[in-house]
């Protein structure tokens, strides 16, 4: 899941692939760098993601340097669109493309399967996002600072991990702003627990 | 062309040109069966330890439920500092190692520098990927390069992970439990191949795909050591009789010898390739 807030954007995810019922990487790193200041959440086929993903990392990078400037966000989820919609009959990727940049600041794009681009405050995505959609609702409100943004970012993915059998491991959370990109990793057992019995 | 490679990635195309259509359709007309492809059974694996890579790897490679090969090498040479071991179809990981391998050797001479585990991995993603599963390969890279060691598993789609151990093929799950239990960071290279070594047997005893021997190669920053057997865990035993009778055992009544005289016209010799 993505959120913006005032001068940056939260990202997280869990990190669990599985093939089948094994799982085959129970520590993956699902926030992708695009570029500096421009992540992707992924979710859907891993080949398909990872593809998708370095072929834009890579066309960013190339325009990037022939603009001389860091690239904006809405131009990566361009490209994410324009591959996405493309090959949408062969492909299976559901896409959150957030980042910073000096025009719009923080800002989140769902490139969801099918290929549409849409920008939103908030977005939620993958198999256990079905289940988080009523706590987001519920409990997001416009104007949260980065450390609330954090801290419902890690209960929603905990919620969602404890519900979907195809999510769980850890919690691994990222801020985008103008200073940079900060990294974090919640460990099962620190999670955020809510009784349901 | 950027837009040209963007296109050769995604195999949009005729999905049968891959298959022998032709070939199959005669066979089932006559009622005989496609011969199913050589499957290494398998189970693969590899471990970052403090110096290195580990990679280990069985022997047996099956056709469907029969063993076609007791002995077969697993762990195939991409550079002088990565190699690669391989599950899943036989000849989808012979060919592909060797295809990487032999173009990670023309980059090398065009960059004039020592090949990158994350080439070699990128490499072998980006074919993957574009034969969308089709190629069987399922990988485990490792090797030793100017950033350290490195261990990637790459699977016949096309994803990649990168990570301390990863485990392949039919036996993963058997090799996976006893990394689990036993992995910790930089291990010392004993303790790397004795890991290494219990997980390919956990494999070969408990996974019917995977059996035989077991074959180590330990990739440092200066040496490779391949080792072929480390371990021959399933030594065939001496037979403890012969079904052999000696001569006398039945009595000879009467005995008759009648020379045949044969005029030797050709005398050749071919020699037949054990290699």
């Amino acid at each position: 899941m993505a959120v913006e807030y005032d001068g940056g954007v939260v990202i997280g995810a869990d990190s669990r692939t599985t093939t089948g019922a094994y799982i085959a990487n129970r520590v993956t790193d699902k926030l992708t760098r695009i570029h500096d200041k421009i992540y992707c959440c992924r979710s859907g086929s891993a080949a398909d993601t990872q593809a998708i993903a370095e072929i834009v990392a890579y066309q960013l990078g190339f325009h990037s340097i022939e603009l001389d400037e860091p690239p904006l966000v809405e131009t990566a989820a361009n490209l994410f669109r324009a591959s996405c919609y493309r090959y949408r009959e062969e492909l299976t990727a559901g896409i959150l493309v957030a980042g910073w940049d000096k025009r719009k600041g923080g800002q989140v794009y769902s490139v969801p399967i099918g290929g549409m681009l849409v920008r939103q405050p908030v977005s939620v995505g993958g198999s256990g996002s079905t289940y988080i959609y009523g706590f987001m609702d519920a409990n997001y409100k416009p104007g949260m600072n980065k450390e609330q943004c954090m801290e419902i970012t890690a209960a929603a993915l905990s919620l969602a991990m404890e519900r979907d059998g195809s999510s769980g491991g850890v919690v691994r959370l990222a801020s985008i702003s103008e200073e940079g990109v900060e990294r974090r990793v919640i460990l099962g057992n620190q999670l955020p627990k809510f009784s349901t019995h | 062309s950027f837009f040209f490679f963007l296109s050769l990635t995604f195999f949009s195309g005729n999905i049968f040109l891959l298959r022998n259509a032709v070939l199959e359709v005669e066979a089932i007309k006559v009622g005989c069966s496609v011969p199913a492809a050589r499957k290494t059974g398998t189970t693969i694996c590899g471990v970052v330890f403090k110096d290195g890579v580990v990679l280990g790897a069985d022997t047996r490679a099956t056709e469907g439920m029969i063993v076609a090969d007791k002995n077969c090498s697993k762990i195939h040479y991409i550079s002088p500092n990565i190699y690669c071991c391989g599950a899943g179809t036989a000849a989808d990981t012979e060919m592909t190692t060797q295809l990487i391998s032999s173009n990670l050797e023309l980059h090398s001479l065009s960059t004039g520098r020592l090949p990158r585990v994350a080439t070699a991995n990128r490499m072998l993603k980006q074919m993957l990927f574009r034969y969308q599963g089709y190629i069987g390969a399922a990988l485990v890279l490792g090797g030793v390069d100017c950033n350290g060691p490195h261990l990637y598993s790459i699977y016949p789609h096309g994803s990649t992970d990168k990570l301390p151990y990863v485990t392949m093929g039919s036996g993963s799950l058997a090799a996976m439990a006893v990394f689990e239990d036993r992995y910790k960071p930089d291990m010392e290279e004993d303790a790397a191949k004795q890991v290494v070594r219990d997980a390919i047997a956990a494999g070969i005893f408990n996974d019917l795909g995977s059996g035989s021997n077991i074959d180590l190669c330990v990739i440092t920053k200066n040496k490779v050591n391949y080792i072929r057997p480390h371990d021959e865990a399933n030594k065939k035993g001496v037979r403890t009789g012969d079904y052999k009778y000696k001569q006398g055992t039945t009595g000879v009544l009467t005995k008759a010898v009648t020379p045949i005289d044969l005029e030797l016209l050709e005398e050749s010799v071919q020699t037949m390739d054990t290699s």
